[in-house]
């Protein structure tokens, strides 16, 4: 029975060989750059960051001041019409973006930043430092978050973004924490890390050039979580009234507008462009971590040849072996 | 067979060691293992001492002990006569650069996302640190040229995902020999490889031994190749060294039990398994603090009371060979 | 044992499907199993034993695929199978035993409900009673006492954990099982306990073994014939006690002088220079020339294919005429 060649294989699944450019990028790049779910993810975040960047420039109102007529319907002098008090809605959308986007990083990334440090020490120095930070750990995730962070933010009274952004910090650590820790203790029995230990590395080396690169994917894909987290869980708690009424951010938009009652009284344009944008940006960083995850585990992008390779079968009258 | 520099004098031997690890379990069903129970080994400059025995042996743990890894439960591990538990800070550090292991695994001996670069600069960095930057390179090529892994400039630039198995052991090699140890611990340096890529380990390591006059430890399960590369053999059960004498003597005349019931169990391509063999395998005890008398005696044909009750001693059978069993 | 084969194997060509570029894993290899036989896979890593392995079971993941070829069960197109034939195919026709226990059983669920539960995925409507006889049957079968049924695989030695999962491979009374390097990761002396324990089990219920293994000389002291593969392709077939004796292909030679003795004169032997070529640069010609230490200008250009020896088997060499 005959069997077509690798040339004929190749064109018949559709595998082309890369472009030299992207020959060039390491692994990681190279997975990143053809997954098509991360990469649009990726493209909507670039146009947020960029809008949220430029805001200051480009805002054709004062996002503070009344700018017009309360609930203006959207038209040509005012793009997404006005609030409740006659704000610029969109000029508030991009103040706010710079807000939100901005509050939600930081917060993302300091709390992977203390998981990394907690989860990693933990797990390399083991014994009493271990038990000590995992009861920590155990702490942070197993009170309820949502009612800690609005009993902290409640205390603070009035919270600005930056300070909601700390509180999040603190209380959304413990799941990198955690993973970071089951990763390194994996890591620590390698025999690499021993063969370093028993050429007289110094313990903080080999947690940062040994360990740690190893993990690094880990690492991204636990800052892209809690900046969702972050993102989702800053606007939540401006919504619910926690957040300081003279930021602009897109929470605060949406508790605005709920106290306008703009969904009842058809000002449908106060409310449904920063429950839009949120929803977008959380998006947007779950489609990245889709990329993020087929470099973890390398093997999730053999799946990504399913559909021609089916057709490939039936056409030979052969069946998958596995679904 | 020992070739003219070689001195007579072991430089780092174990007396009577014993170690033991806790096992896990919950609130109070903690057994102890012991892992080693009075093992007594010397390694001397340009010779190689294989240490044969299947899972559970201990030999692991040997290497690992005379590695400083962890301390013995009870007996000393001493380097040109210093006990090497009493050793610290600078002097421990000297030592760290004497005594050099090569592991198992060439796929997770490698930082996976360092370059051999990285990977041989570190101990240098660390052991000899007059050494000028472009003095580093010099000596890291050297070392790939001398493992045999040449253009040395094109190895210098890859990860390890790059290399071959036999390639990733060389480059550990390198890496040991870099700091200029006394001694070379080699725990199944060519188990994990394939058949074919084995020899050129093995030689490889027999050469250096040879030229550098190392003290080598050759652990394996695979008594031929023991055969091959070390002058001497010491046969390992549960913990216990039970036969110990020069290869030839070993594989050609095994006085313990178990020694010849490895050596039958070695596939030999004259042989033809028909299926009425008897069967003669069974579980290695686990060696516990309360265990007693000779670990074989569960399994051995020429078991009685007495190797129930009392742990066999040394007996001499031949030109530096002895045997551990009541009823050689 | 009778004349027509068990299982054919014709032109099998399996491929790895990359993001960039397809690499054939194995090049169209043939032969043949006969009914009681044990046929011998040899080779190194790279050779792709172990992917015609999963491919005759019907088990190549992603982004393996088999391209091309056919693989016929007493006459039947197994690669065609699909449904209800598939799964009487697998494991029932033909089972399979992996190198690693460990992992092939689950750790949670007794070992006894593993090996009923492959029962009753096959015959739905057998009794508890029935199917609890036979797990107790097979495990004397594999010399493990029945009282051990009911426990967990931890509590088992990994010795006794592989012979586990032999019994399981036994259970629908297969006519090919199918051994990935089954005792690899265990100790010699469990080892022979296990083949010979193999050897009598398959001269009692007539099955074909597929033994696939980097030990030659366990595999010569086991199976009847012998393939020896080399970047993808059969390089030779023999009878398993002409490969060391007389072998035809220099790839087979070369690897006979690969294992230190254990008695007889000790010289300095020195396996084979060079490494498996990647599949994405193989030379042109024949794919071990570049190792091989009697090549011949022919060899470079042009790729020698598998024709019968005088030893009664078959290679794939331009020495040999």
């Amino acid at each position: 029975m005959d069997a077509p060649s690798q040339r004929e294989v190749m064109a018949e699944l559709g595998v082309k060989p890369r472009a030299r450019w992207l020959g060039r990028l390491p692994g990681w790049a190279q997975l990143f750059v053809t997954n098509r779910k991360g990469m649009f993810g990726l493209a909507i975040l670039a146009v947020f960051v960029l809008l949220a960047a430029l805001a200051p420039l480009i805002t054709p109102y004062d996002p503070y001041r009344r700018a017009g007529k309360p609930h203006v319907q959207p038209g040509v002098e005012h793009f997404l019409g006005t609030t409740r008090q006659g704000k610029d809605n969109f000029s508030q959308l991009l103040e706010g973006g710079r807000a939100s986007l901005t509050v939600g990083f930081v917060a993302g990334l300091s709390a992977t930043l203390i998981g990394l440090a907690v989860g990693i020490s933990a797990a390399y120095f083991g014994g009493k430092t271990d038990e000590v930070l995992t009861f920590f750990v155990n702490v942070s995730l197993v009170l309820p978050a949502l009612p800690l962070i609005i009993v902290l933010a409640s205390f603070i009274e009035e919270a600005s973004p930056t300070v909601i952004g700390l509180v999040l910090a603190l209380t959304g650590w413990g799941w990198s924490a955690r993973t970071i820790r089951t990763q390194t203790l994996a890591l620590k029995t390698r025999e690499f890390v021993l063969a370093a230990e028993l050429m007289g590395e110094s313990k903080w080396r080999i947690i940062v050039m040994e360990i740690l690169p190893n993990m690094s994917s880990f690492v991204v894909g636990g800052f892209v979580l809690a900046t969702i987290y972050g993102i989702l869980a800053e606007a939540a708690l401006e919504f619910i009234g926690l957040g300081s009424p003279n930021s602009v951010t897109w929470g605060t938009m949406l508790y605005w507008a709920m106290r306008a009652q703009a969904l009842q009284t058809g000002a449908w344009y106060e409310i449904w462009p920063p429950a839009i944008a949120i929803m977008l940006t959380g998006a947007a960083l779950v489609m990245v971590n889709f990329a993020v995850d087929e470099i973890t585990n390398p093997q999730l992008a053999a799946t990504r040849r399913v559909g021609p390779i089916r057709r490939f079968l039936k056409r030979r009258k052969r069946s998958a072996d596995f679904v | 067979m020992s070739s003219a520099g070689v001195s007579d004098a072991p430089i780092l031997a174990m007396r009577e060691v014993d170690m033991s690890f806790r096992l896990g379990g919950l609130v109070g069903k903690q057994t102890t293992l012991r892992a080693l129970s009075g093992i007594s080994l010397e390694l001397t400059p340009g010779r190689a001492l294989a240490l044969v025995g299947e899972s559970g042996s201990g030999k692991s743990t040997c290497a690992r002990l005379l590695a400083r890894v962890y301390e013995p439960a009870s007996g000393e591990i001493s380097f040109h006569g210093t006990d090497v538990g009493k050793l610290s800070g600078k002097a421990l550090t000297a030592y760290r650069a004497d005594v050099q292991m090569i592991f198992q695994d060439p796929f997770g001996s490698l930082n996976p996302t360092q370059s051999v670069a990285y990977i041989l600069e570190r101990p240098l960095r660390i052991h000899r640190p007059a050494l000028s930057k472009a003095e580093v390179k010099e000596v890291s090529e050297a070392l790939l040229t001398q493992v045999g892994l040449h253009p040395a400039a094109e190895f210098m630039r890859r990860r390890p995902h790059e290399l071959s198995g036999g390639q990733r052991q060389r480059v550990a090699i390198a890496r040991a020999l870099s700091v200029e140890p006394k001694v070379l611990l080699a725990d199944e340096p060519t188990s994990m490889l394939d058949v074919s890529v084995r020899l050129g380990i093995l030689n490889l390591l027999g050469d250096l031994k040879r030229e550098r006059t190392l003290a080598s430890l050759y652990i394996t399960h695979d008594i031929a190749t023991a055969r091959y590369f070390a002058e001497e053999t010491a046969v390992m059960y549960a913990g216990h060294l039970v036969e110990r004498g020069p290869s030839e003597a070993i594989t050609a005349n095994p006085r313990h039990p178990y020694t010849q019931l490895l050596i039958e169990a070695v596939p030999n391509p004259r042989h033809k398994i028909t299926g009425a063999a008897k069967r003669r395998a069974a579980d290695i005890p686990l060696w516990t603090d309360e265990s007693r008398g000779c670990p074989f005696a569960a399994r051995c044909p020429r078991a009685t009371a007495v190797c129930r009750e009392t742990m066999p001693g040394p007996t001499v059978v031949g030109d530096g060979h002895m045997a551990r069993c009541h009823h050689l | 044992m009778s004349e027509a084969p068990l299982l054919e194997v014709r032109n099998l060509t399996v491929d790895y499907v990359g993001a960039n570029a397809v690499a054939r894993a194995v090049n169209g290899i043939d032969f043949d199993i006969r009914p009681g036989e044990a046929f011998g896979l040899a080779g190194e890593s790279g050779c792709g034993k172990s992917t015609v392995a999963f491919a005759l079971a019907r088990l190549t993941r992603l982004p393996g695929l088999v391209t091309g070829g056919a693989v016929r069960l007493m006459g039947e197109d197994v690669l065609g199978f699909t449904g209800e034939r598939l799964r009487r195919y697998r494991w029932s026709e033909v089972s399979f035993v992996f190198q690693s226990a460990m992992n092939a059983l689950n750790p949670v669920i007794r070992v006894s409900e593993q090996i009923e539960d492959a029962i009753y995925a096959h015959h739905p409507r057998t009794k508890p009673d029935a199917a609890r006889a036979r797990a107790a049957e097979l495990f004397e079968l594999v010399g493990i006492s029945p009282q051990r049924l009911d426990d967990y695989p931890h509590q088992f030695s990994g010795g006794m954990r592989q012979r586990i999962c032999i019994a399981m491979a036994l259970a629908l009374e297969p006519k090919l099982i199918i051994m990935d390097e089954p005792t690899t990761a265990l100790d010699v002396v469990v080892q022979r306990d296990i083949i010979e324990q193999i050897c009598e089990l398959k001269n009692r219920f007539g099955f074909s073994v597929l033994f696939i293994t980097h030990d030659l000389g366990l595999m010569i002291e086991f199976c009847d014939r012998i393939g020896v593969m080399y970047a993808g392709e059969l390089v030779e077939v023999a009878p398993a006690d002409k490969i060391l004796t007389a072998p035809q292909h220099p790839y087979t030679r070369a690897l006979g002088r690969s294992f230190p003795p254990l008695t007889g004169p000790k010289v300095r032997l020195e396996g084979i220079a060079g490494a498996p070529p990647s599949l994405s640069a193989l030379p042109e010609g024949c794919r071990f020339s570049p190792r091989c230490g009697e090549a011949i200008p022919m060899c470079m250009r042009l790729a020698p294919e598998l024709r019968p020896t005088t030893t009664g088997g078959e290679a794939a060499c331009h020495l040999l005429g």
